[in-house]
């Protein structure tokens, strides 16, 4: 099929205004600011490694960096083994709660986040003045952060993994149970490598999505600031290049990722 | 995934002893659920409940000693005529930033899909390039963007005179609206290049051996196609553009305090929990009767994947 000029010049328009914001972040990271200045200016000074080079000076940015790091890494952990069996429950087998599970997945990521984050946060209130579980309650802090986000990661990892359980070519297990295979072995040696793109999917996403997460975070950091809240609180007196730089890194890091589960996604069998 | 059979054969089952699938292995799929359902049931139903009471509590936390659970339904008549403007206000914009989005993505998830030919994956990847940019990090660029005195853009646009001094688009509902658009974008283009994708080509080439012209081929065949698409675009744009408050945060003014910034100023600073829990629960069920109508539509397990982008 052929297209007329139109289309094609509209839709390089459109991705020239989809990524203009990603270019300016890369570029003002090299901003030459001028003096001792720390603050990004709308003026392009002109080129600097020095912000690069030295991305980790603001001790409490560092901070809030690694701390976000550590929680993606957490979430991913938790959030994967129990989304990936959610998703392989239902992609694959049929019983009766199974649309009423599903509704509620939708929901869960349908749900706008200003919502989950107060309800989380009603959560933990409720969960430490009650008499009796008072002394389990997890503390506002990096603890709550972590519990909020495995549980907003739960359904994505869910959905990723049913996808590519549904998507499965179910007679290569057949094919494994007719050479006398046990269920369990057709499980490790055909079921399990062929869902794995989709866990792996579905881990990365997890990642990115609580690397990125503000607004639920917001209700229930307590005192431990991540990389998205240093920064919005920063946002007000001005944001330090360094700031252009980690979103860079960030940015590299989650496009080489993304690139990675996409060559994995395509390896069918 | 279109595909999926509703009856699964049990999977178990060797060919060797075939017989009635035993009563341990109808708990297999329930053993799989428990973790999963378990959390989803403490943190995100439980606390969807407990909100639910709150709202429904009365007295202050700093004077008549704590919130009572006494059935106060009032508060949701005061959360909705006291935030009246808030709620007018998110809505309006949000009903602007979807329908702006829908307008502005559709060409380009079209061209994609049905142009996109080798490049398809590439041009994708760039479609969600926000994405993999911090949320705030994004807000932030466009108020450099979007600046009074942006040396290479309105400032300049000042110094040439095509634009007057005193114009200024940063602190109006505008900015908030462009920022808003912005940012779900994705969002937005992904469930309609989801949809658009899926359609099967040869009925274009079917349409058109009929003497279908191209834009009758489109309005006929490819748009009612895409419409799940669409729907899924405009609930996952219009639902979280409305609990937006971000993008007024950093690129409005008071003139442009959404909903979302009520209910967070509510419940983190003035401690009004109820005032703050009924509001969210306002929010909560505006949104769940628009999922309810689209699953009802798509059914729920294909509406999750439309809305993921099937991913």
């Amino acid at each position: 099929m052929k297209s007329g000029w139109v289309l094609p010049v509209y839709s390089m328009l459109m991705i020239f205004y989809l990524t203009i914001p990603v270019f300016l972040m890369i570029l003002y990271g090299f901003n030459d600011l001028p003096g001792n200045t720390e603050r990004q200016t709308p003026r392009f000074w002109g080129f600097t490694l020095h912000w690069f080079l030295n991305p980790f000076q603001d001790p409490q940015l560092t901070e809030a960096f690694w701390r976000s790091i550590k929680i993606a890494g957490g979430t991913v952990v938790f959030a994967t083994p129990i989304g990936a069996l959610l998703g392989l429950a239902l992609g694959r087998y049929w019983f009766r709660a199974r649309g009423s599970v599903n509704f509620v997945i939708f929901l869960a990521i349908a749900v706008p986040e200003i919502v989950l984050g107060s309800s989380l946060l009603t959560l933990f209130i409720s969960w430490s003045q009650s008499a009796q579980l008072s002394a389990t309650s997890p503390t506002l802090g990096w603890q709550t952060l972590l519990l909020s986000h495995v549980s907003f990661s739960i359904p994505f990892v869910a959905v990723t993994v049913r996808a590519r359980v549904a998507g499965m070519d179910r007679s290569l297990e057949e094919a494994g149970q007719d050479l006398f295979a046990t269920p369990v072995v057709t499980f490790f040696k055909v079921t399990l490598p062929l869902i794995l793109p989709g866990i792996f999917a579905g881990a990365l996403l997890a990642f990115v999505l609580s690397l990125d997460d503000f607004v639920i975070s917001n209700f229930v950091f307590g005192s431990d600031k991540t990389f998205p809240i240093w920064v919005y609180g920063a946002t007000k007196i001005g944001l330090p290049p360094t700031v252009n730089v980690i979103g860079t890194y960030l940015f590299l890091a989650g496009v080489v990722l993304a690139l990675l589960t996409a060559v994995l996604q395509r390896r069918r069998v | 995934m279109a595909s999926t059979p509703e009856l699964v054969v049990e999977p178990g089952a060797p060919i060797r002893e075939r017989r009635a699938p035993s009563r341990r292995k109808k708990l297999v799929p329930y053993a799989l659920l428990a973790p999963g359902g378990l959390w989803l049931f403490v943190f995100f139903m439980l606390p969807v409940v407990l909100m639910l009471g709150t709202s429904l509590k009365s007295g202050g936390l700093l004077s008549g000693g704590g919130f009572q659970f006494t059935w106060e339904w009032s508060n949701y008549g005061d959360a909705l005529s006291t935030n009246a403007q808030f709620f007018r206000r998110s809505l309006s914009y949000s009903a602007v930033v979807t329908v702006l989005g829908l307008l502005l993505m559709y060409p380009l998830a079209y061209w994609i899909a049905f142009y996109g030919g080798k490049w398809k994956s590439s041009l994708l990847l760039l479609m969600l390039l926000p994405f993999f940019v911090s949320f705030v990090i994004r807000t932030v660029q466009w108020k450099f963007i979007l600046g009074d005195n942006n040396p290479y853009f309105f400032g300049f646009l000042k110094d040439l005179g095509v634009l007057p001094q005193d114009f200024h688009i940063l602190a109006t509902p505008w900015a908030v609206i462009a920022g808003i658009t912005y940012n779900y974008m994705p969002f937005t283009a992904l469930p309609l290049y989801v949809a658009l994708e899926r359609i099967d080509k040869g009925l274009v080439e079917a349409a058109k051996d009929l003497y279908a012209s191209k834009w009758a081929a489109f309005r006929k065949v490819v748009f009612p196609l895409s419409l799940p698409g669409v729907f899924a675009a405009f609930l996952l744009t219009f639902v979280p553009a409305t609990g937006d408050y971000v993008n007024s945060d950093i690129l409005g003014s008071a003139e442009t305090f959404m909903i979302g910034q009520r209910i967070q100023t509510k419940f983190l600073t003035d401690l009004d929990y109820p005032a703050a829990a009924a509001l969210s629960i306002i929010l909560m069920i505006g949104m769940v009767i628009l999922a309810s109508i689209y699953a009802r539509i798509l059914g729920s397990e294909e509406a999750a994947n439309v809305a993921t982008g099937g991913v």
